[in-house]
């Protein structure tokens, strides 16, 4: 039985993955109090808004050493959405230079959408790079739901499970180990995004 | 390839969902959370939720419906939210950035505002700088003027404004609205199909996404807008309440028409 816990450092997005994940299991908080950080099997990073002011409560709100223990060493499935997936890279240029989490090697920066706007906001659809069980059940090209102007450049390109064309190719969904990001909305993204949901809680 | 959004209209008028024609006539339609299941399984891309009543009070009268009976806007929020993995905007009666905090906080994904960006235009600018441009969707009602320009209106057509429809739009890109919800109050409810060149005006105006509403009476009034404007949406009322499946029917339709549209599917959630 899985025991989820959803990381709260005021991010808009946190109902709506509740929303999603309660509608798939019986067990899911959102909160940043250690023992239940300690006693989740899944951890999850939602995320909307800017790389800087998401890193300043991350650092004010997040037991960040704990997280390290259950992420890194520990090895419990993480997912990290939006700026969720973001800020687990090395850097982010988002009003100025920013360090992220690092837990996947990279920088995050502004996309570069050629002549389409930004903020690149609706659905897309995106391309599986690599066999993951985060995607399992998805290559076949879904559309997922978009809000951001920014993107994850990973330093190893091995480490991109799919991606999406908007002006240019950029990570949709990024994986290590046991440590996940997606730069879509899984919590509105419908089909796709309660497949992905699923497909995350049945890690171990 | 990002694609185009077919995008259903809820109006919610007092604790009902209600049919709308010309801003004026009134219709009860019923519950307004029920009509979002349906709309969610029938594969909407993204639902607009516009509270048009002129006071705070919904009741919907019924304690029988399987859910509470739900007496303000808050809750009614909640349950949509709770009902509908998409994308949410909501609108109406908003007047502060605390009013736009607060639905944000309950699931809503984006805000629409129309009297206030008309009032205080300054205040599109604030409230996209505290909560992104995504966020900020104006709404303007435009009505065709006996001398042949497209003009804004205010206040549910009660009122005229200086803008002409393009003026508007270019204006609130400029104060960084994210999207446009572009509403025609001739076609409102007329079923005669969207004001194209009103489309076609306000989408060669400005660069931000432009969602079309208004007089759709058969799906081709949606393939008509995506071929011949730049509108980035195609929205809708009425029409989708009143066929089974409608969304999907309106998607199959486009997709099979060559449109850029995401894939028809009926879901099971």
């Amino acid at each position: 039985m899985s025991r989820i816990c959803i990381l709260d450092y005021g991010s808009g997005n946190v109902k709506s993955v509740y929303n999603l994940l309660a509608s798939l299991s019986d067990n899911v908080k959102v909160s940043n109090a250690p023992q239940d950080i300690e006693d989740a099997t899944h951890v999850v990073l939602p995320g909307v808004g800017a790389f800087a002011a998401a890193m300043r409560r991350i650092h004010e709100r997040l037991p960040l050493d704990l997280l390290d223990r259950v992420v890194l060493q520990e090895r419990k499935p993480f997912l990290g959405i939006c700026v969720g997936m973001q800020v687990l890279a090395d850097r982010g240029f988002e009003f100025g230079e920013t360090p992220g989490l690092g837990w996947i090697g990279g920088d995050t920066r502004k996309l570069d959408s050629g002549d389409f706007p930004l903020p690149h906001i609706g659905w897309n659809n995106i391309d599986v790079r690599q066999q993951s069980p985060l995607l399992n059940g998805l290559e076949n090209a879904p559309d997922f739901y978009y809000v951001h102007s920014f993107a994850f450049h990973p330093s190893d390109p091995a480490s991109v499970l799919a991606s999406t064309d908007y002006g240019q190719q950029f990570c949709a969904a990024i994986g290590r180990d046991n440590v996940y990001g997606v730069q879509f909305h899984p919590e509105k993204s419908q089909r796709a995004g309660i497949k992905l949901a699923k497909n995350f809680l049945a890690m171990s | 390839m990002k694609k185009n959004r077919v995008i259903p209209v809820l109006l919610l008028r007092n604790g009902f969902l209600v049919q709308s024609k010309q801003f004026k006539r009134y219709q009860n339609l019923g519950n307004p959370i029920t009509a979002v299941k349906r709309l969610s399984e029938w594969g909407s891309d993204e639902l607009v939720y516009l509270d048009i009543s002129r006071d705070d009070t919904h009741d919907m009268r019924r304690d029988d419906l399987g859910h509470h009976n739900r007496d303000n806007i808050f809750d009614i929020i909640e349950d949509v939210s709770k009902a509908a993995f998409m994308p949410i905007t909501v609108g109406g009666r908003i007047r502060s950035l605390q009013d736009i905090e607060k639905r944000l906080s309950l699931g809503a994904d984006k805000i629409s505002i129309n009297t206030l960006a008309l009032d205080q235009p300054d205040f599109i600018e604030l409230a996209a700088r505290e909560f992104g441009a995504q966020c900020i969707v104006v709404s303007m009602d435009v009505r065709l003027e006996e001398d042949g320009v497209h003009r804004v209106r205010r206040d549910g057509n009660r009122e005229a404004t200086p803008y002409t429809a393009a003026e508007w739009a270019r204006r609130v890109q400029e104060l960084g609205a994210g999207e446009i919800l572009l509403n025609s109050i001739d076609r409102d409810g007329m079923k005669n199909g969207y004001d194209i060149p009103l489309l076609d005006e306000v989408g060669s105006a400005v660069r931000i996404p432009v969602i079309a509403c208004g007089g759709v009476g058969e799906w081709g009034h949606f393939a008509e807008a995506l071929q011949q404007t730049r509108v980035d949406a195609v929205a809708a009322a009425n029409i989708f309440h009143y066929s089974d499946q409608s969304v999907y029917l309106a998607k199959k339709h486009l997709f099979e028409q060559g449109l850029n549209v995401r894939s028809p599917e009926l879901l099971e959630i």
